[in-house]
């Protein structure tokens, strides 16, 4: 039941976009069309989810054994990067056509602060493995959800009459206020 | 020389402002700026953390092999950030706290990781420093300019002082996510009007 708690929390009522302002740089940067957002969601959410486990093992199976819980933002931030590294060169030369999709966003994906925060939440909020897991899969749902919402709305604002001075970035933030908005509503979900 | 030195210190405020006209490190400029004394507090941690790091990248610049350079730089950059986690529970235990997470997350903050990649890690030291202290300063701006409106119409007060009389009913949405997004669309909004304006006025000089 806890989990199914987790999940609904992450992808709704506490959406890491509209209600943590995390991982706000792909939002705004990435989401002129749907295949890049997509595929920026599906890359995330690989990431997110292998760099949880990996760091969660680094923290209670290496930083808590050696008294060194301080090393954390250090090690989880290498071990994000290190990954990143890793899932490249597996990509490249395992599934090229997936590669090609999904290439240009990896880099990027170091620098997502979604990323980072769901390692250190899950430990701040003390969860086991599997907490860990659910946390960070729903957290990366929430997210590539919160990608194709504003898609779509940026598809349309395209074509509407703008005053001038709004066009572009300002009407962006607005709709993603009213979209906020709504996601308030669904707060208490999920326990 | 030093007309350029003023200039690598003041493109950070207005012209290359990193939130308003480059929008990044948008991440903790909308958490924080709840209140000024959060984004003051914020502020003060993103300019420990970017000057230190472009000095310390612009020294070593000439011995950092160029395909290790971004390793290299995340973890001097994380090293201060660890540093500054010290620094704040050690003295400054109350702003840590409201903080929170957005002190780590300043390790994946992009405004410092761009500037060091294009300019900390090609100059030396004393631009460096200029740059990193002129881009904490428009980003300071930035994040007041938000705080200062979210506070006053989600909270009645400036600075934790009641501004209005007890009867006054503060539009809480201010200082929910929702009111973070809406004040900086129309900042920017604003912002682009007044730019426009006054383009027109230099050109028809």
């Amino acid at each position: 039941m806890n989990l199914i708690n987790i999940l609904i929390q992450t992808i709704f009522s506490q959406n890491f976009i509209f209600m943590r302002f995390l991982g706000l740089c792909p939002f705004f940067g990435l989401t002129n069309d749907m295949e890049s957002s997509i595929g920026m969601g599906g890359a995330v959410t690989f990431v997110t989810v292998m760099a949880s486990v990996v760091s969660y093992l680094v923290y209670y199976l290496i930083l808590i054994p050696l008294g060194v819980e301080y090393l954390q933002t250090i090690s989880f931030i290498v071990t994000i990067a290190v990954f990143v590294q890793l899932v490249e060169i597996y990509l490249k030369k395992m599934i090229p056509n997936l590669y090609k999709v999904m290439g240009i966003y990896l880099p990027l994906i170091t620098t997502n602060c979604m990323i980072m925060g769901v390692t250190l939440l899950n430990i701040q909020n003390g969860y086991t493995l599997l907490e860990t897991v659910f946390f960070a899969f729903g957290s990366s749902i929430g997210f590539t959800l919160a990608m194709i919402l504003m898609t779509s709305i940026r598809i349309r604002l395209r074509d509407s009459k703008l005053p001038e001075f709004f066009k572009g970035a300002p009407i962006v933030f607005i709709a993603a206020s009213f979209i906020a908005i709504a996601f308030m509503g669904l707060q208490g979900l999920g326990g | 020389m030093k007309n350029n030195l003023l200039k690598i210190f003041t493109k950070g405020l207005f012209i290359e402002n990193p939130v308003f006209i480059l929008m990044l490190g948008l991440c903790s400029v909308l958490a924080v700026s709840v209140s000024v004394i959060n984004a003051l507090g914020m502020t003060l941690a993103f300019t420990f953390v970017i000057v230190l790091s472009e000095l310390t990248i612009s020294l070593i610049r000439n011995w950092i092999p160029k395909t290790l350079r971004i390793p290299i730089f995340i973890v001097i950059i994380a090293s201060f950030v660890t540093i500054l986690q010290f620094l704040l529970q050690a003295y400054l235990p109350a702003l840590n706290k409201s903080l929170g997470i957005f002190i780590p997350l300043i390790v994946v903050n992009c405004i410092i990781i761009g500037r060091i990649e294009s300019f900390a890690s090609k100059r030396p030291v004393v631009e460096s420093i200029l740059d990193g202290l002129g881009i904490s300063l428009g980003y300071g701006i930035a994040i007041v300019l938000i705080a200062v409106v979210r506070e006053i119409l989600g909270s009645g007060s400036i600075l934790g002082i009641q501004l209005f009389g007890s009867s006054f009913q503060p539009a809480l949405m201010f200082i929910l996510p929702p009111g973070a997004f809406l004040v900086i669309g129309i900042e920017i909004g604003a912002l682009n009007a007044f730019m426009k304006k006054y383009n027109k006025k230099v050109c028809s000089r």
